[in-house]
């Protein structure tokens, strides 16, 4: 197999679909634990020693977490049995491995939160490897769009390595804040830490936004990327402030209140997306660096008849 | 990597690594193991005294949440009036109901037998009955499910394990067992998030829950100085000391302060 890809449309669609299935499953996690019904289910893998319990009150969330699970765990494996099959590019073959490897460990994660009783580290340890999990797929989402098909303007060389540092610490530091928010949410730590994390990544944000505005205007692609980084900035931003706001004005529910659901699960899962961005972002700016042996030229699209 | 950025990112990771501790400091520590044998001494009833009294609540009481149960239809179509939760019940008599009163301190070293009647803590109407109750160490526990539905029973304990255990309709009843003291473990069901119930573990069996009427009574106390605490799931807890006679009857009164109130 030679390192050369074509652009395939049914494959790119089919990465897109299971990226869209794991940002599902990522929603539907972020209900259960919202609606602290991580032990609505006793037992795992088998639910009340069935396939399908009454899907009644926390039951619904966390099963149907499950169900969803399973059919991205099963997407995830086609994926890379289809990219291990056809794909002549060899870090992507890894990738759709890795994929599926995390996808496995997801699975595992969860079933030793409820056996174990949701021990505040594996919670945490399955919160953030979601968001990989995520990252992952729309990686290879990415690696298989139109867009990677087609040649790429190189970046300055004098701009290059800063603006790789720059995407790789922006991504790092959105991570770190999806961690610290874990941590928030599995009360290990403190909002403070968490407040501290969104500096970090307003910082982080606006300095790469800034330089890909000034070093790299050509770039249709990346610039397109930093808009969308801001954009979902700006809404974690807001829904976080939000967040944080309607649970202290519903600290003394008896139940969660469907505000407060909806908010937190809404921050939880543009976090997810504040990542994929950022990681999209990295990819590109590494290759328009055009610097590593991973991203060689790609075969460019077939042109249409006129 | 500029010397900024390795600053930025240590100074998180501090940060991070600081908060982190002080949250695990905070973290109340699990005694292991039941409490060492301690040696018996009966207590006289000719001089067993008694502690009585009422937990008053002053301000402003707080507006009930009404429970909404149309996640689960089957809770639904048991109640035709509004369910409200329990977390703060102030009687009218501006008494404060829920209220675990117990002795803290006082008994020195006297054991006493685990009673041999057990405690009950229903499911029924997808509310538990009673809200809070008190059991002693190794007492049993029997968890009735009276509903037409499936409940899972969750207590969360830091002194002694937890559990987390379906029910069906119809099922036969569990049994729980604790071990060690805990004042009070909660008790939740995930699959109706607003059912709550605490129960209080001691070793000794003077304690009581204020009901309706706020009052509280404790009966069969040598005499001697003590501690008694009151403990309320909103307000906290708030102690006085007292010393008894030999069969005197003590009044005395407990005070929780709500919004408005001072």
């Amino acid at each position: 197999m030679t390192n050369q890809s074509t652009y395939r449309p049914g494959l790119h669609r089919y990465a897109l679909a299971v990226g869209v299935c794991t940002w599902l499953l990522l929603l539907a996690g972020a209900l259960v634990t919202s609606n602290d019904a991580g032990l609505a289910v006793p037992d795992w893998p088998l639910s009340y020693g069935k396939l399908m319990p009454p899907m009644v009150g926390g039951i619904l969330y966390e099963h149907g977490h499950r169900l969803i699970a399973a059919s991205v765990g099963l997407l995830t494996i086609l994926l890379a049995l289809w990219l291990w099959q056809t794909e002549p590019r060899r870090w992507l073959r890894r990738l759709g491995l890795l994929a599926l490897g995390l996808v496995i460990l997801q699975g595992l994660l969860g079933g030793i939160t409820v056996l174990f009783f949701l021990p505040s580290a594996i919670s945490v340890a399955h919160a953030c490897l979601a968001q990989l999990f995520f990252s992952t797929v729309v990686s290879i989402a990415l690696a298989t769009s139109p867009t990677w098909h087609r040649p790429v303007l190189p970046l300055e060389s004098a701009i290059s390595p800063r603006l790789r540092r720059l995407a790789v610490l922006t991504a790092a530091a959105v991570f770190a804040q999806l961690v610290l928010g874990a941590l928030l949410r599995h009360k290990v730590l403190g909002v403070e830490a968490h407040v501290f994390g969104a500096l970090v990544v307003v910082a982080a944000i606006l300095r790469v936004a800034a330089t890909i505005r000034r070093h790299a205007a050509a770039h249709t692609a990346l610039q397109a990327t930093a808009i969308w980084l801001r954009r979902f900035l700006v809404l974690q931003l807001i829904l976080g402030v939000a967040a944080y706001w309607v649970r202290l004005l519903t600290r003394d529910a008896s139940q969660p209140e469907p505000v407060t659901v909806l908010i937190t699960v809404l921050h939880v899962t543009f976090g997810a997306l504040l990542l994929a961005a950022s990681v999209v972002l990295t990819w590109q700016v590494y290759r328009a660096c055009g610097r590593t042996h991973a991203f060689p030229a790609p075969t460019p699209l077939p042109q249409r008849a006129a | 990597m500029k010397r900024t950025q390795v600053l930025t990112i240590v100074l998180l990771a501090l940060f991070v690594v600081v908060a982190a501790c002080k949250k695990e400091a905070e973290a109340p520590k699990v005694e292991e193991g039941p409490a060492p044998a301690a040696t018996t001494a009966a207590i006289d009833p000719a001089t067993a005294a008694t502690v009585t009294g009422k937990v008053v609540f002053k301000g402003t009481p707080p507006r009930r949440n009404r429970i909404r149960m149309d996640a689960e239809p089957n809770c639904v179509a048991i109640h035709k009036q509004p369910i409200y939760g329990e977390e703060v019940v102030v009687n009218d008599n501006n008494t404060l109901r829920y209220v675990f009163i117990y002795v803290k301190e006082g008994l020195g070293d006297r054991s006493f037998p685990s009673p041999a009647q057990p405690a009950v803590l229903d499911q029924k109407g997808c509310m538990y009955i009673p809200h809070v109750a008190g059991v002693m160490v190794n007492q049993e526990l029997h968890v009735l499910n009276s509903d037409p539905t499936t409940h899972n029973i969750h207590p969360v304990p830091v002194n002694n394990r937890e559990k987390n255990v379906s029910m069906p309709p119809g099922a036969e009843k569990l049994v729980f067992t604790f071990p060690r003291e805990e004042v009070l473990i909660p008790v939740k069901c995930n699959v109706h998030p607003w059912m709550k119930s605490y129960i209080g573990v001691l070793r000794h069996p003077f304690f009581a829950v204020t009901g309706a009427d706020g009052s509280f009574t404790i009966k069969g106390l040598p005499p001697g100085e003590y501690v008694i605490e009151a403990w309320h799931e909103k307000y906290g807890a708030t102690e006085q000391k007292l010393t008894l006679a030999t069969k005197e009857t003590k009044t005395i009164e407990f005070t929780f302060t709500g919004a408005g109130g001072d």
